[in-house]
C-alpha cells in the first residue's frame, strides 16, 4: 500500500497544482471586468478541468469538456459578448452576512460529506464491488470491445444511448430551423454595411451584379 | 523523475501564461495566452501519460491540439468579421470602408 502511495505522489502533486490553478482562474474570472478576458479565462478553465479529468482517468468526460467547454462554449460566449457590452458594469460592493453564513454552512456540509467517501481507486468501494465488478468481468466475454465504458454505453445501454441521440438530434434540428436554414450553408443574408448601395442587400448577388449596381 | 521535472516545468509555464491571460493589457495578449495555454495542456497530457506509465491517452492530446487550433481561428474570425460565416462580398466592402 505504501509503495502504491509513493508511486502516485507526483500525480498527487500534479493534481494539487491543477486544482490550485483552477481556483486561481475561477477567482480571477470573478474579479476581471473586461468580458473578453472572462471568455478567454473560461476557455482556460475548461482546458484545466479537462486535464484534471484525464488525471482522474475519466477520459470520456475530458473529451466532452474539451470539445464543449473550450471549443463551442467559448465561441458561444464570444458571440453573446458581441451582442452586448465589452465591459461588465461595476458592482457596488455590499456586505451580506446572511449570504456568507449560508455559503459557509453549505461548504461545511459538503466537506462533511466527503469524509464518508471511499478512497480514490479503493477496490472495496461500492462503485467497484457490485455492478462495476460484473461489467468488468462480463464485458470481455459478452462483447469483444476493449474499452468497457464504450461497451456499456453502446451495447448494454444501447437503447438508452439511442434515445439520448434522438433527443439531441431533434434539438439540433429545431435550433437549425429557428436560426434559418441559410446559416448552415453560410449564405445567410448580410446586413448592409453601406446603406447607400442598394445592391449589397442581395448577398447572393454575383460580382457582375455588384458591378452593374454600382455603375449608375 | 525526468517526467516529473518536465511536468513541474509545464505547470510553471501554465502559471505564467495564466498571469498573462489575467493581466494582459491587449486583446491579442489574451488570445495568445489562451492558445498557448491549450498547447501547455496538450504537453501536460502527454507528460502525464508517461508519468502514469500509460501513454495510450496521447490521442486525446492530439484532439486537444485540434480543438485549440480551431478555437483560436474561430475567436480571431469573430473579431475580424463579427461572424463565423462571412459572405465574401461583405468582406470586400468592409475592407473598402476601412481604407476610405
Amino acid at each position: 500500500m505504501s509503495e502504491y502511495a509513493a508511486q502516485t505522489s507526483p500525480i498527487l502533486l500534479l493534481d494539487l497544482a491543477l486544482l490550485t490553478l483552477l481556483v486561481v482562474t475561477a477567482f480571477s474570472m470573478m474579479r476581471v471586468r473586461r468580458l473578453f478576458a472572462v471568455v478567454m479565462l473560461s476557455g482556460i478553465y475548461s482546458l484545466l478541468s479537462a486535464a484534471f479529468f484525464v488525471s482522474l482517468d475519466a477520459v470520456d468526460v475530458a473529451f466532452t469538456e474539451a470539445a464543449v467547454g473550450a471549443g463551442i462554449s467559448t465561441v458561444l460566449m464570444l458571440s453573446a459578448m458581441l451582442l452586448t457590452a465589452r465591459r461588465e458594469k461595476p458592482v457596488v460592493p455590499g456586505h451580506r452576512p446572511l449570504a456568507l453564513v449560508v455559503v459557509l454552512i453549505t461548504t461545511a456540509a459538503l466537506f462533511y460529506a466527503t469524509i464518508d467517501m471511499p478512497g480514490f481507486g479503493d477496490p472495496n468501494a461500492p462503485a467497484n464491488t457490485y455492478v462495476g465488478q460484473a461489467y468488468v468481468e462480463q464485458t470481455p466475454k459478452d462483447i469483444e470491445v476493449p474499452n468497457i465504458v464504450t461497451a456499456v454505453l453502446a451495447s448494454y445501454r444501447g437503447y438508452d444511448t439511442l434515445g439520448e441521440t434522438v433527443v439531441i438530434f431533434t434539438a439540433g434540428i429545431a435550433v437549425m430551423l429557428l436560426l434559418g436554414a441559410g446559416s448552415v450553408r453560410g449564405g445567410r443574408k448580410v446586413k448592409d454595411p453601406n446603406p447607400d448601395e442598394p445592391v449589397a442587400l442581395q448577398s447572393a448577388g454575383t460580382q457582375e451584379q455588384l458591378e452593374k449596381g454600382r455603375a449608375p | 523523475m525526468m517526467f516529473a521535472v518536465a511536468a513541474f516545468a509545464i505547470i510553471v509555464a501554465m502559471v505564467l501564461t495564466l498571469l498573462r491571460a489575467i493581466l494582459g493589457p491587449t486583446l491579442y495578449d489574451r488570445v495568445l495566452a489562451g492558445n498557448s495555454f491549450g498547447t501547455k495542456t496538450v504537453l501536460l497530457l502527454g507528460v502525464m501519460g508517461y508519468l502514469t506509465g500509460r501513454p495510450d491517452f496521447l490521442d486525446i492530446a492530439l484532439l486537444y491540439a485540434l480543438i485549440n487550433f480551431v478555437g483560436t481561428i474561430a475567436i480571431l474570425k469573430f473579431f475580424r468579421y463579427k461572424d463565423l460565416s462571412p459572405v465574401m462580398g461583405d468582406v470586400r466592402s468592409s475592407n473598402k470602408g476601412e481604407t476610405s
